[in-house]
């Protein structure tokens, strides 16, 4: 394997990182802030608690899920079409490098700033409401393993993207309604049955709720088929990249 | 001594059915500049794109190096440099950092030394810490080639290198080039910059709608395909060529005072003496005479408008 390029793609889109620190990181941490403050201190105090949790507490794993999803698929999608935008692809294309590295590179970096991001944003919540988490290590490895799948995705939607709009028109109109929808405000089983039933078709259901029992062992779903679910979203997604990259999909004419 | 790229049968067709490649045979020799000339379109760019892996053919086979472009992607890559035409550029990294990622992106180690010896090969040194968007084009294209060199390739590509750069930069990439040839590295050069083939090129081939029209050394190519001219200053001036002078298809200027007559270097007889014996006997005298070789540009229009 030639890890110095993954290393070098790694190293290079962490640097755009920090570069870009305000909109990479600060932008999203105020924000989510401003949900904590909102839906937290000032509205969450007069909600009642939801399943034996307060209000403002129940809210920090969709949050964070909220904010590990959308700047998964943000940065992963912006790594692999900037290139494509500007032409410098033709770089990583006659580089002695495997799509496998290729794709651990750029993954790589955007699942690390994803789960950089959500650990600032779950310390910026413990300064808003009190945190506890049952079970750490489920926590971070939910957390990796949607920073990853969600990276993918957002690889995916970077090579099929051939315009900047088409870049944001899969985050704004699916991504970003499907995590409100997901339970990141409330718990599904607060639906009616109808909606409870169209809700479980929804896959951020199980992320979010796997995300949440791992803090306060309250859950929608089984937290085995919120495993099984994410899983095979990385699945879909790992074989659509290995698709992409046989055929040379809107990478190689 | 095997060719270091050797493409065989090779063809592409775009998903809009352009055919931009034709059954496509050609071996570049070990350590050769080798110039491929063409107009725009004929082709040029997709074959270089094809044999570094940016473009997938249709059917064929490449190696470099002896190892195929699909099967040992690998081996075969780790030997090129491409420089391409276009300036494709991160316009907000430094020039260090660009060209060091290039050297990272094919699997070499860290090597300083060898980046800052590019970079003042190209006198780009002063410019390391520069952000590329802040540079001319002319730097930019040297920026591009020192991320080719970066990774030390053994087969470097230079797709149009000195487009848009002025007289003295070309002609200081020209002697970064002789340098690389006579280190051992094969130089696959595209220019419309015929003169820059005739300079630099070891041997030529001409590529026309998406077919090698030729590849010949460059000195037999002009030995064989060149023309001489020679042109006679009249002593008076004649309104028009005497009859007795038709056979040698002489041209007269406009202004009566000179003529021209048009011979074959590779024939055994050039009709000169027996010209100048006719000319004599017509009573056309001369003050002064000169020849002159036809260009490579010359043979080049000639071969692609056939």
């Amino acid at each position: 394997m030639n890890l110095r390029a993954v290393g070098a793609i790694y190293k290079f889109e962490m640097a755009r990182t920090w570069r870009t620190i305000l909109q990479s990181i600060v932008s999203p941490v105020v924000s989510t802030s401003l949900y904590f403050v909102v839906f937290g201190a000032a509205i969450g105090s007069r909600i009642s608690e939801v399943q034996g949790v307060s209000y403002g507490t129940f809210i920090v794993p969709g949050l964070v899920m909220l904010s590990v999803l959308t700047q998964s698929i943000a940065n992963a999608s912006f790594g692999i079409y900037f290139p494509k935008f500007i032409g410098t692809i033709y770089e990583i294309l006659s580089a002695p490098i495997s799509h496998v590295e290729i794709v651990l590179g750029y993954v790589g970096a955007a699942a690390t700033k994803s789960i950089v991001l959500g650990l600032i944003i779950l310390a910026t919540a413990g300064l808003f409401v009190p945190l506890h988490i049952q079970h750490p290590v489920w926590m971070l490895s939910f957390l990796v393993l949607t920073a990853v799948t969600f990276s993918l995705f957002g690889f995916i939607i970077g090579i099929w993207a051939d315009g900047f709009e088409k870049l944001q028109m899969i985050p704004m109109l699916v991504v970003t309604p499907l995590t409100f929808l997901g339970g990141s405000f409330y718990s599904v089983n607060m639906l009616p049955p109808t909606w409870h039933s169209i809700a479980l078709l929804n896959p951020v259901v199980y992320l979010i709720s796997g995300f949440r029992w791992s803090f306060y062992e309250i859950a929608d779903v089984r937290v085995e088929i919120s495993v099984a679910m994410t899983l095979a979203f990385l699945a879909i997604c790992m074989t659509a990249i290995w698709w992409i990259f046989k055929t040379g999909y809107r990478l190689k004419r | 001594m095997a060719p270091v790229i050797s493409v065989s049968g090779l063809s592409k067709t775009y998903a809009s059915g352009f055919t931009s490649l034709n059954n496509i045979n050609l071996a570049i020799e070990r350590g050769e500049i080798f110039a491929l000339l063409g107009p725009n379109g004929a082709g040029k760019t997709t074959l270089i794109s094809i044999i570094c892996g940016i473009v997938n053919a249709s059917a064929g086979k490449v190696a470099v190096g002896g190892h195929d472009i699909n099967a040992a992607y690998r081996a075969a890559r780790s030997l090129i440099g491409l420089v391409p035409q276009e300036l494709h550029t991160d316009s907000f990294e430094s020039v260090w950092a660009t060209v060091s990622f290039s050297r990272g992106l094919f699997g070499k180690p860290k090597n300083p030394a060898l980046i800052e010896k590019v970079l003042k090969d190209l006198s780009l040194w002063d410019k390391k810490d520069a952000k590329i968007i802040t540079l001319s084009g002319g730097m930019k294209r040297r920026v591009m080639i020192a991320k080719a060199l970066s990774h030390e390739p053994q087969v470097l590509f230079l797709d149009e290198p000195t487009a848009g750069v002025d007289v003295e930069l070309r002609k200081g990439m020209w002697d970064v080039v002789r340098e690389l040839k006579a280190a051992g590295v094969t130089i696959i050069l595209t220019t419309h910059y015929i003169e820059e083939a005739e300079e630099m090129a070891d041997r030529v081939g001409v590529i026309n709608k998406g077919e090698i029209v030729l590849v010949e050394d460059k000195a037999k190519l002009m030995q064989k395909l060149g023309r001489k001219r020679l042109s006679l200053q009249l002593q008076h001036r004649i309104d028009a060529i005497p009859e007795a002078l038709t056979p040698y298809h002489l041209t007269l200027s406009g202004d009566g005072w000179r003529l021209a007559y048009d011979y074959d270097t590779k024939g055994e007889r050039t009709g000169i003496t027996s010209l100048l014996g006719d000319l004599r006997a017509a009573g056309i005298r001369f003050v002064d005479l000169e020849t002159k070789q036809s260009s490579l540009e010359d043979i080049f229009v000639s071969l692609v408008s056939q």
